[in-house]
């Protein structure tokens, strides 16, 4: 066993610097690296540039970061829910690139798996697609689409190990297991860290391999973003 | 004429037994109230989860369990999640068979624009571009004309594209239409619309061929 465990967050976040670039695992606020983004907040980086599906809202997630103008590029599919966000892009403080969503996932797992590209057909025929390279494979069209380069990879796990192996919850697994391994260090936190042999092998979503450090975050809030429900007959 | 709920109710006829399903954000949603309950049909959202059931009841909700309009949901037995790679690998691999979306505006070559309004509302494509680009077939659930009173289905679309050429067939307020080689062929009507109505609020070219059957929902 490789021991990947660190004390704490601070622990965790050692060697962060201003304009590096982040992966962020999360869809909308499920799932997302809540203690990690907390203790980007406090460390007060700059000039960041993050690869995330969504950015927060206003007052939670990356909408923390984004209130602090700690961030100078955004790499997300869908930002709509934010106001401080769409404020920033429309008046030009923030550059924002938007990709779709299932390219996000694949330019995050070329990364992690060694591919130093993909072809996708979506996104072919608009503004998405102008400037790369597209091709075309049995009659349809392609746009080249290159892996994410990142320094640190931020990832929420339910349950994970000393050894650095995770398990996932719900839909809140989302963009965190592509995300695993494709940055230079990747940072998972987890909501229990059990010890190590009580996972069962067959369960593991992502072997620690692909994880350099990880940690037990102190509290997590999981805010909802719309709470629907139906009423009982 | 339709509300969003009437729409709802059209477009799920056209979901299949045996059909797995995406559902865009807004009227799209509610199609799953009224799918048939004698046929199989499962419910994929594209953050992660395969068999999609309704809302939990008030005190059940589940912060780890969402859709894509990030509304708390249920699942139903046979349910599965997944990562937002392999949602996509079920997409793009065309193992969903029916995508059905809303949109700003259509156009009759089957363009299609819903994400963004330059220098005014830019909220992103979200999965959608993945959707069209890849689905076999894909059904837009809108209103016929916006709220000015212009008209969405249009000979081409002037708000930046999602995809090109891949609407088949449209469900909207007034109509029932098919995006064919020729334009959209009208092939059914709402409730007390006259194909004149339909006419007067189309941009794009319209073909009536023959008595144009009132819907049945």
């Amino acid at each position: 066993m490789i021991n990947k465990k660190v004390a704490n967050v601070s622990e965790a976040l050692i060697g962060v610097q201003d304009n590096m670039t982040f992966m962020l695992g999360g869809f909308g606020l499920c799932g997302i690296p809540e203690n990690s983004i907390n203790e980007l907040v406090k460390l007060n980086l700059k000039g960041l540039t993050c690869i995330s599906n969504n950015a927060g809202v206003d007052d939670f997630g990356l909408g923390l970061l984004l209130h602090k103008k700690q961030i100078k590029k955004m790499i997300s599919s869908y930002v709509g829910e934010n106001d401080e966000f769409e404020r920033q892009m429309l008046s030009g403080e923030l550059d924002v690139e938007l990709i779709p969503q299932g390219t996000l996932a694949e330019r995050c797992r070329a990364a992690q798996s060694g591919f130093p590209a993909i072809y996708t057909p979506a996104g072919y025929g608009t503004e998405v697609a102008e400037g790369k390279e597209t091709r075309e494979f049995d009659g349809k069209m392609y746009v080249l689409e290159h892996a994410f380069k990142a320094d640190f990879a931020f990832v929420k796990a339910w349950k994970g190990d000393a050894a650095g192996n995770l398990i996932f919850k719900g839909t809140a697994r989302n963009f965190n297991p592509a995300m695993c391994g494709a940055a230079k260090i990747t940072v998972a936190e987890v909501e229990e860290l059990v010890p190590v042999g009580t996972l069962d092998p067959n369960q593991i979503h992502i072997p620690g391999i692909f994880v350099q450090r990880i940690f037990q975050g102190e509290t997590y809030e999981k805010r909802i973003e719309q709470r629907t429900v139906r009423q009982r007959d | 004429m339709l509300d969003k709920t009437g729409i709802a109710k059209r477009i799920a006829k056209e979901v299949k037994d045996g059909y797995y399903v995406n559902l865009g954000i807004g009227i799209p949603t509610l199609v799953a109230n009224y799918v048939r309950d004698d046929i199989q049909v499962e419910f994929q959202s594209e953050n992660g989860v395969l068999g999609m059931g309704p809302f939990p009841f008030e005190g059940e909700e589940d912060a780890d369990i969402i859709n894509a309009g990030k509304q708390t949901i249920t699942t139903l037995p046979g349910a599965s999640f997944f990562d937002s790679a392999m949602s996509f690998s079920m997409i793009r691999g065309q193992h969903v068979h029916l995508t059905i979306l809303g949109a700003m505006e259509v156009a009759e070559n089957g363009d299609i624009a819903n994400w963004k309004i330059p220098g005014k509302m830019v909220k992103g494509m979200g999965g959608a571009m993945d959707l069209v680009a890849s689905a076999e077939n894909i059904i837009v659930a809108m209103m016929h004309t916006n709220k000015a009173g212009e008209s969405k289905l249009l000979k081409r679309c002037s708000l930046p594209l999602t995809g090109v050429g891949c609407v088949k067939k449209v469900v909207t307020n007034l109509a029932v239409l098919e995006v064919t080689d020729k334009g959209f062929k009208l092939l059914e009507r709402a409730p007390g619309i006259s194909v004149e109505d339909i006419k007067k609020a189309t941009e794009g070219t319209l073909i009536v061929e023959g008595d144009i059957p009132e819907m049945s929902l």
